[in-house]
């Protein structure tokens, strides 16, 4: 099997040494999701009442429950659902690549 | 114990039996009394499960996956249509190495709509890497699902089973099952406890992308297991036999050690066969019986064993692949490749049409004045 250049990426050698099933195969950790991003979601300190409400409703997840809550821009797809759930305004889009 | 049950009944007593952990099903049609019964037997405070009720078979058989996961011993049933709809989860739940233990009434595929006997809805599922088991009488619908949960539970194995039952022939006839005692099962079934499992305490993600640089050794270590589990089902059948007096493998050749014609058949035609050898063998025909148990893993070995000593073969199929022929006809011939041996492939029963002892002598009748075919259909109305 070829060797991955990311140190951190689990390294396999053959199929005796592999999980019966795809089972922390660690390859999330080479699959930067963050590529397919087209919006980047931006937490407003100011704005923020630290309700937790985006950190519940990320699906990814990629929001950690921090003080103020941040955002995993590795792995944030830009899908929005925090933006919209967030009931003080205090998430805002902004077009990615600008 | 002994009870009077239907194959229904056999099929729910044999889950309470494994003690399983957590039941899902879809409760309407095309649902059959076995997730009925379990669902009374839960209530009733009998078996300590969680039973869920679902919207769909394919979210019946997604609860299966999750409860199973977390390593528990889960348990649905389903038939026809409903299996169709379940399609997808059942390679999540095959690749993801869940040992589940399905019940599958055998029915025809709509339309028209039938609740009868027929397997192309098990055999459409042929390619999902679960086992494939297909039972004769009601008491081997129950001791079926105790050994499907064994076998599948090693660690060499890990795969789940179907085990089919004809839909009324088995479903709704009743016999008389013994139930054995509980000391006898449980020391014969142990916990199921699993290396790997979803466990907050060991964080692990499970089915995530999976390149190609591991995707073709994970569908190696599939067919490993596969093989493995030939050898794991000689094994706990023969544990079963010396704790309850049945025997099973996965083949059943009845009076084929001189026979000139075999009939391979599976199912409920398998019974019927039994008694047309009988009939046969009373008027001097050397005929046996061959019924394959497991169509995956699929016993190449053992029934090769059987037919290189016979001089033809007659394949009986209850479904067929439309294009082709009858899907164990193919099977068996496949495994007997190289083979002189003339072999027919015979259609009988789709649709849950009765298959009687004249029809299967009819076969070997058949088989007597005219060449060897693909597809003989006994019976059918041209």
């Amino acid at each position: 099997m070829v060797k991955k250049k990311n140190s951190e990426v689990i390294v396999i050698e053959k199929a005796d040494d592999m999980p019966p099933m795809p089972a922390s195969m660690g390859s999330m950790r080479h699959n930067k999701t963050a590529s397919w991003r087209s919006i980047r979601p931006i937490i407003l300190e100011e704005k923020c009442k630290r309700c937790m409400i985006c950190w519940k409703f990320c699906p990814e997840p990629a929001i950690f429950p921090t003080d103020p809550p941040a955002i995993d821009y590795e792995y944030c797809k830009g899908c929005g659902i925090c933006i919209e759930e967030c009931p003080f305004d205090a998430i805002v889009s902004e077009k990615e690549g600008k | 114990m002994k009870k009077v049950l239907t194959g229904n009944f056999a099929a729910a007593y044999g889950a309470t039996a494994a003690k399983v952990d957590v039941v899902s099903a879809y409760p309407i049609t095309p649902q059959t009394t076995i997730v009925e019964i379990l669902s009374e037997i839960v209530a009733d405070g009998l078996l300590d499960a969680d039973f869920i009720k679902v919207e769909s078979e394919h979210s019946a058989m997604a609860a299966c996956i999750g409860a199973q996961a977390v390593g528990a011993r889960t348990f649905t049933a389903t038939s026809a249509q409903g299996l169709a709809l379940m399609h997808e989860m059942l390679h999540w739940a095959a690749r993801g190495r869940l040992p589940i233990v399905m019940a599958n009434v055998n029915r025809a595929m709509a339309p028209g709509w039938s609740i009868w006997a027929d397997v192309t809805d098990s055999v459409a599922q042929r390619d999902t890497g679960w086992m494939q088991v297909y039972c004769e009488n009601n008491q081997e619908v129950f001791d079926t699902i105790l050994m499907s949960y064994k076998v599948g539970e090693y660690e060499d194995v890990l795969l789940p089973t179907l085990v089919n039952l004809d839909a009324f022939f088995l479903s709704h006839t009743s016999q008389v099952v013994d139930l054995y005692d509980e000391k006898t099962i449980d020391a014969f079934l142990p916990e199921y406890n699993p290396k790997i499992k979803l466990d907050v305490k060991d964080p692990r993600s499970f089915g995530a992308l999976t390149s190609p640089e591991h995707y073709y050794e994970f569908s190696y270590k599939m067919q490993i297991a596969q093989e493995n589990a030939r050898s794991r089902i000689k094994e706990v059948s023969a544990e079963f036999e010396k704790r309850f007096g049945r025997k099973y493998d996965l083949i059943e050749a009845y009076r084929c050690e001189d026979a000139e014609t075999v009939l391979v058949d599976y199912g409920t035609i398998a019974g019927t066969a039994k008694d047309a050898v009988d009939r046969m063998r009373d008027r001097g025909e050397r005929v046996g019986a061959l019924k394959i148990r497991y169509l995956r893993p699929f016993p190449v070995k053992e029934v090769c064993r059987i037919l290189n000593s016979a001089r033809q073969v007659g394949v009986i199929d209850r479904a067929i692949s439309f294009g082709h022929e009858g899907p164990f006809f193919t099977e068996v011939k496949a495994a007997m490749y190289g083979s002189q041996i003339p072999i027919w492939g015979f259609l009988a029963g789709l649709g849950g049409r009765d298959v009687s002892i004249a029809d299967i002598e009819s076969v070997v009748t058949h088989m007597k004045q005219n060449e060897p075919s693909n597809i003989i259909w006994i019976g059918v109305k041209k």
